[in-house]
Parts: C-alpha cells; structure tokens; sequence
C-alpha cells in the first residue's frame, strides 16, 4: 500500500477502533454508548460555551504536541512537556506581575509570551545538551527534568511567591492579559477560549512551513532519519538535536499564553493537570506532523472536556483509558502498516 | 544421478510483489550448481525457501525427492542443509572449536563440553578438505578466509550434504579464492551437493557443473558450466548484451591535485590502521587503489572526508592543491572543490526516506542555486533533477514522490554519482566501491562516466576490492597492504598488463596479501 494512503488510514483505523473498544467498555460498565457520545457531542460541539471549553483545551494540547512532535520529526522523545509548560507557565506568571500597569498590551503580552518560550526551551535545552555532550537519553533526562520543575515551581510557589492562605501567585498585569473571544468577539460565551488559539495555529504553520520546505526542515529530518549520512552530507547533527529540543520546549512554554495569560492570570499550584504528557499522544496520532496536530488537539480536546460534561454517567476514568488506547493502537498499526506495505 | 534439492513451480510473493516466480530447479546430488544473476533477481528469496526461512507461496520443494514443508531453519538443517551466509554467523570471543559445536554441543546443560572429541573431527575434516584452521584460536583473531573455513567445518560437524554458499568470494583475496574452489571441488567429490550464489561470472566458469541464470523473478536458463562463455551469461541476465569492459583511452595527467604524505592512523584502541602511506594523485587521471577491505582504506577515505572520531591519531599531511584537509569538517571540505562517494551508500550517502529529487539535493542541499527565499527554489530543483536523471539513465517513476529506497542498487548508485560528480567546482573525486551492489547493466553506465570525468581533467582516487573495476579504470595502481602501499604499477606498466587481464589481476593479488 501506498504510504500516503496509510497516513491516512493509520489513524483512522485507531479512531474507529478505540470508539468500537470504548462502546464495549461502556456497554459493559452497563451504560448505552450511544447515549453517551450522543450527550458529548451535543456538549461539545453542540454548544457555544461546550465548542470554547473545546478550543481552550484544544489550544494547550497543540502546543504541548508540537512540543512532542518536532523532536519526534528526529527520533527524538521529547516526554518533557510537562515540566517545560510548568517552567514557562511559572516565568510568565512571574514577568507578567512585575510589569508596569501602564504598558501597551501588545508589548506586554510579546514579553510574556517570549519569556515563556524562552524557559520553555532552556528547560528543553538541559535534555538536549546533556544528550549531546555525553549522549544521556532523551527520554530519562526529560522525564526527571519533569520532576525537577515541579519540585522548583512548587518550592518557589510555596514558600516564595503564593499570596498569603492562597495556591498561586499574584495575578499579572492587565495589560498582559490575552482577551477571551467572549470579550472581542461574543463567540463561546464564558468560556475560557482566548486568542493565543492563534498563536498556537499559527506556531503550527510556521513549525509546518519549517519543517517541509526549507533547508533547516530539511537537514533536521536528515539528521533524525541517518544521523551517519547527515555527517557526510555537512550537517552537525548535535546542532540539530539542539535546535529540535528548543523549538519543541519552546512551544510547551508558550502554552503559558493560553492557561496563564489568557485564563487564569497567575500562577497556580496544579494547573497544568499532566496535560505536557496528553501531548505525547496528540503528536502520536497526528504522525508528528504540524498540521494533522491541530485536528489531533482537538480530538483530544473533545475527549477531555467531553468526558467532563458526561461525568455522572460514566467517570471520566473511561475517558483516560480511551485516550491511551488510541495511542497503543495508533503504534500498533502503523507497526503493523510497515510490514504490509 | 540423484537429485538432491527439486523445486517445482516455485513461486514466493511478497504482498503484490513476486520475488520468485514459477521456479522449477533441480540440484542434482554432488555437483556445484552455480546461481548467478543481478540484485534483485530473487536468488536470495529462493535459497531462503530452501534454507527454511520462507515458505513458497506455492508449489513444492523436495529434499532428496522427499516433498518438505520447512517453517524454520531448524528443519532445514535437520533435512541436512546447511548455508554459509555473506556475513559469517560467528561469536568473536569463542574459539573455533566452541563456535563449530555452538547450538550442537551434545552434552548436558551442567556437563562439560565435549571439545576434544570435536578437534578430533575438526583436524580429520580439515585434512580432507584442506580447511587448515586451528581449534583453539578466538575466532576474532582469524583472517575472513580462515573465518570462512570456520563456517564450512560448522556445516560439516552437522552432517550437512546440500550447502549452499551465498557470495562466498565477496571478501577473499584471489588466493583465497583459489583455496576456496578447492575445498568446494573436494566437497563435492565426497558427494556434497553445493548451491553456489554469486553474480561474479568468472567463478561461475571456473568452478560450476551446472549453471542457473534468473531474471527478475524468473529462471532463464540452466545450462552445463563448461558450455557457456561469459558474454553468454552476461547477456542472459541483464536481457540484452551489456560490454564486460569500458573503453579506457589513455590519459594525460596534468598537475598534482591530491598529495599525501607519511599519513598514519591510529585509533583510539592503539592500533595502527595506516602507516607511513604516501600516494599523489594528478589531474586528469585515476589513481586506484586495489587492495582486500580492512588494509586501512576506510580510515584513509575516513580521514579525507572529515570523519576520522574523535580521539584518532593522524599524523602527516593530505594536502588539495596545497591546501591541507585534515581536520577539516565535511561542509568544508566539499567546499574545497572535493566530492566523495562513500563506501557504503545507503548508510552514507543517501538518505532512504527522502526523495530521489531530494537525495539527488543531499549535501549539495546548501548551494544558493538551490534556493529561493526562506526554502528551496523547486522549480530549479526540479530541472536540475530532470537533467541529471536523463544524464546518468536512473530508472524511476517519479522522482519527486518515489523514495529512493524503491529504486534498485544501481539506480540508487547512479543517483550518488550524478550528485558527487557535478558539484560545482570539483577538483578531486573519491570513489569508494564505485559499483558495489550494481547490476552489470548500470555498472557500464557507471564506468563509462568516471572515464568520462576523467576526461574533463578532475583527479580521481578509486578505491575498490574488485580488480575487474580498478584494472579496468586505473591510470596508475597502488595495492595497499596493511595500511601501507605496498607496490604502485606505473602507467606504462597499468597499460601494457591491462590486455592481460586475468594475469595482471594475479600479480596485484600477490602484492595485496
């Protein structure tokens, strides 16, 4: 079979797979699918402030998933979203309370919004360095670099900067503040949608642009595909490994635009709830690739916020073993993919 | 006579594509029976199916007029087959005698090894066949010939009567080659039958009872060894008749282009790979250099390119032009006007997944002709692509869409080529095993357009194993020996000895062992 087929296919197949497996587990757990999707769907995309719950949550997972991807794009794992999010997510909450009251938003939005990024990606960096220097797996280092940020955001947190008998910091400037779409635009009333859902799209194009039509994209792939020829051919792959790492934790940091700056405002103990690690999936399903990550992230979107809305029928526990199979599955086939192709 | 191996209708699919199509052989019992064809051609499919590592898609397989179904290998060698594989199946750290019982050790879990009672065997097997090896050397410290012997007295300890050899001249010197006909002879006289897999047609002539030859898939003929010329063969597996050898007209070497002197090498582990080697190389000439692999041509081809590891010791010079290249990083070095055509491509040369238009891109990729804006100018991309497949006949379909992992050994080879050979500026070519891996059909394309940039006055080094290549290219040739060179044949000499063909190829093979 053609491989542009399978990109398709693969997918797909998982999705329709794990609805089928869900049902079961659902029908087993004696509740009606049907019902069930039935009421999601009309809670999601069936209403205004369900479609902005949606999109804010869809907003997170695609950056955290780029955060996955572009290092996947060279064989590299990057697991370490998670603490890459909660770095930039404490460093813009922090810039963002220090501004003066009277800057122009723009200015103090790009402030924040870069500062996020740039601890994002230093976070990242740590990984990458450490596995170019003395080729300290990615996926170890990442994975304690997770812990490491917590433990310091939540020393930091605790006896440093939470406000007194609170869990988080003092709230930012206003002037830093992304505005809702409820607030520019009237869509999704209430809902916790923000405009930085188009920087994340917009990250997403560029990442895409990057990646499959320049140079840069071009040595990357190279170099994650045969790092041995990608010597050959001139190209440094530690460099590479570098600059992979610090774009995809700079796209985690930038997840603080949506859930600091555009929501909650400050920075709280918990607010990430371990969704740097749903990443790794959106970027598994989406084959890595920029584009595909935005329906990816939305898919998973529904599936979180969705879960929520049907809670009192089936506990959101369900929800998490859907998530997870999708990947398995999605691994299983595309394994299963290259033997018949 | 009987017949030892039988297929009949034979065919092995792989998804939609047939490897092996309606074969139908008979190996008859103590005869050489040689398979020859091109990459591709499904020889190795086929001795699969009969070593048990795939089943056919349909038809029968019979063993001594037995029908056999084999799932595994291990049936294989129950039914009394036994295979020398290309990459010899040995454990370095053990010795001889441990890796010939390795898996037959007839003994208890917990009990010692019977090891004496199989040296017995051993020194009685090797005194038979002239298979000379001594028991209780580590493997890793034997040469690939005496490697080689290993592998057969492994075949001989499990009572094997059908071998089969798969490219089993690929790595020997011509001596060793000589030796290797020799015990293949006297296996047969004992009533061995032996399946012979090669795609050099000199050995098929020299040794086979009986020849094979197939074509995509198929059998397209079989025929007694001692009727059928080399031509003949030729022609019968590429399908039409292809030259053995390219015209080479003289050459008029200009100035000093490559100059190397008292280079020595050595690795992180100590040892000397490269001692004292001087060599110069002129413009519009090719210098070859003929030698077994593992003299120290890798670390040399290593060290001009810019890839010796961290840690090797280089002492000397290698200078282009004056300008010295040791130390210099890959990029800069084709920068000086130098292209190079690693040894092994697919590892490092090309990269599998991309495209043939972006592998024909691959190294050269930084070129600003190449370049538009913040990506790549596809439309010149893609001219430069047309040009240069026309230019070097790679068979494709659509370059821009076909990975270059579909395209057979040759059309990857010939996309190498056309990329290393036209950079701008060259000065130096390195060739490294020019034609490993491809068809006769394209190594005549490929032969024809080294000669070609020869021609055009660019220095050239050769570096290969086959001396077919270096004695039909080579302006000069220097035969290296243990990291040194040890012998280098004027170009009087080269010229005068080249219509001597195979004589001349025996001479260089004593200054390479």
């Amino acid at each position: 079979m053609h491989a542009k087929q399978l990109r398709f296919l693969i997918p797909l197949l998982s999705l329709l797979s794990t609805l089928a497996v869900s049902s079961l587990i659902m029908a087993l757990a004696n509740r009606d699918p049907v019902m069930i999707f039935g009421k999601m769907i009309h809670a999601t995309f069936g209403s205004s402030y369900g479609t902005g719950q949606m999109v804010f949550r869809m907003t997170t997972l695609l950056l955290v998933g780029l955060a996955a991807a572009i290092p996947f794009q060279m064989r590299l794992f990057n697991i370490g979203a998670e603490g890459q999010l909660l770095m930039g997510s404490f460093t813009a909450a922090m810039i963002g309370a220090m501004l003066p009251p009277t800057m122009p938003p723009f200015l103090a939005i790009l402030l924040c919004s870069l500062a996020a990024m740039a601890a994002g990606a230093f976070w990242a960096l740590l990984a990458g360095s450490l596995k170019v220097q003395f080729g300290v797996n990615e996926v170890i280092a990442t994975i304690m670099l997770n812990f490491i940020a917590q433990g310091i955001t939540g020393y930091l947190l605790t006896y440093h900067f939470a406000l007194p008998s609170t869990v988080h910091t003092a709230p930012i400037a206003t002037a830093a503040a992304i505005p809702t779409f409820d607030k520019v635009t009237g869509w999704f009333a209430n809902a916790p949608a923000n405009l930085s859902a188009f920087l994340a799209i917009g990250l997403a194009l560029l990442l895409w642009i990057m990646l499959f039509q320049s140079r840069f994209g071009y040595e990357m792939r190279a170099a994650g595909s045969q790092p041995d020829a990608a010597r050959y051919g001139g190209i440094n792959a530690g460099v590479q490994t570098l600059t992979a790492m610090g774009i995809g934790g700079a796209a985690a940091g930038l997840g603080a635009a949506n859930i600091v700056l555009g929501y909650k405002h400050y920075y709280e103990a918990g607010m990430s709830d371990g969704i740097g690690f749903t990443g790794i999936a959106v970027a598994l399903l989406a084959g890595a690739h920029p584009l595909w990550i935005i329906l990816s992230a939305l898919f998973f979107g529904f599936l979180e916020y969705g879960g929520l809305t049907v809670n009192t029928w089936i506990p959101k526990d369900i929800f998490m073993i859907i998530e997870s199979m999708t990947i398995i599955l999605v691994i299983s086939f595309t394994a299963l993919g290259k033997r018949f192709s | 006579m009987a017949v030892a191996v039988r297929l009949s209708a034979v065919s092995k699919k792989f998804g939609s594509f047939t490897a092996n199509n309606n074969i139908s052989l008979s190996v008859e019992e103590g005869t050489i029976h040689a398979i020859v064809g091109e990459n591709g051609a499904g020889k190795s499919t086929l001795t699969k199916m009969i070593y048990g590592m795939h089943l056919p898609t349909s038809g029968e397989l019979s063993i001594k007029e037995k029908a056999v179904r084999f799932t595994s290998p291990r049936e294989a060698i129950k039914a009394g087959i036994g295979m020398v594989h290309q990459h010899f199946m040995l454990v370095p750290e053990l010795s001889v005698v441990e890796n010939i019982i390795l898996g037959h050790e007839k003994s208890g879990l917990f009990r010692p090894l019977p090891l004496e009672s199989a040296k017995a065997l051993i020194r009685k097997e090797a005194e038979a066949y002239g298979l000379v090896v001594d028991p209780d050397a580590p493997v890793a410290s034997l040469s690939i010939g005496e490697q080689q012997r290993v592998e057969i007295l492994k075949l001989l300890f499990r009572h094997a009567e059908i071998m089969i050899f798969d490219e089993p001249t690929a790595v020997l010197t011509p001596s060793e080659i000589d030796r290797l006909f020799i015990t293949l002879r006297a296996l047969r006289d004992t009533g061995k039958s032996i399946i012979l897999i090669t795609h050099k047609l000199d050995e098929v002539l020299a040794v086979a009872d009986t020849v094979s030859v197939m074509r995509k898939g198929e059998i397209v003929g079989t025929m007694p060894g001692s009727s059928v010329t080399k031509e003949e063969l030729a022609h019968m597996m590429v399908g039409r008749s292809v030259l053995l050898s390219v015209s080479n007209p003289a050459a008029t070497p200009g100035e000093i282009v490559l100059a190397i002197n008292n280079f020595s090498y050595r690795t992180t582990r100590g040892e000397w790979k490269v001692q004292n080697l001087s060599l110069n190389v002129r413009g519009g000439e090719i210098y070859g250099i003929a030698g077994v692999e593992g003299n120290g041509q890798s670390e040399l081809l290593q060290t001009l390119w810019g890839l010796a590891p961290e840690g090797t010791i280089i002492s000397g010079t290698a200078t282009l032009k004056g300008e010295s290249i040791i130390g210099k990083r890959p990029g800069d070095i084709a920068l000086m006007g130098i292209s190079c055509i690693p040894e092994d491509r697919l590892r490092h040369a090309v990269i599998t997944e991309y495209t043939v238009s972006e592998n024909l891109l691959f190294g050269r990729h930084r070129e600003r002709s190449f370049h538009r804006g913040i990506g790549f100018n596809n439309p010149a991309i893609k001219r430069y692509a047309e040009e240069m497949i026309a230019d070097y006949d790679i068979r494709c379909s659509s370059p821009e869409s076909q990975s270059l992992a579909s395209l057979s050994g040759g059309n990857q080879q010939k996309v190498v080529l056309a990329r290393e050979m036209n950079r701008p500026g060259i000065t130096l070519l390195i060739l490294a095993q020019p034609t490993r891996g491809v068809d006769i059909g394209a190594i005549e394309t490929i032969h024809n357009k080294i000669i070609e940039a020869r021609r055009t006055g660019i220095a050239i080094l050769l570096v290969s194993s086959e001396l077919d290549e270096i004695i039909a290219l080579s302006t000069r040739i220097a035969c290296i020996y243990k990291g040194s060179i040890r012998h280098e044949f004027s170009q009087e000499e080269v010229e005068l000895k080249r219509e001597a063909g195979h004589k001349f190829q025996k001479e260089i093979g004593l200054h390479i062992t």
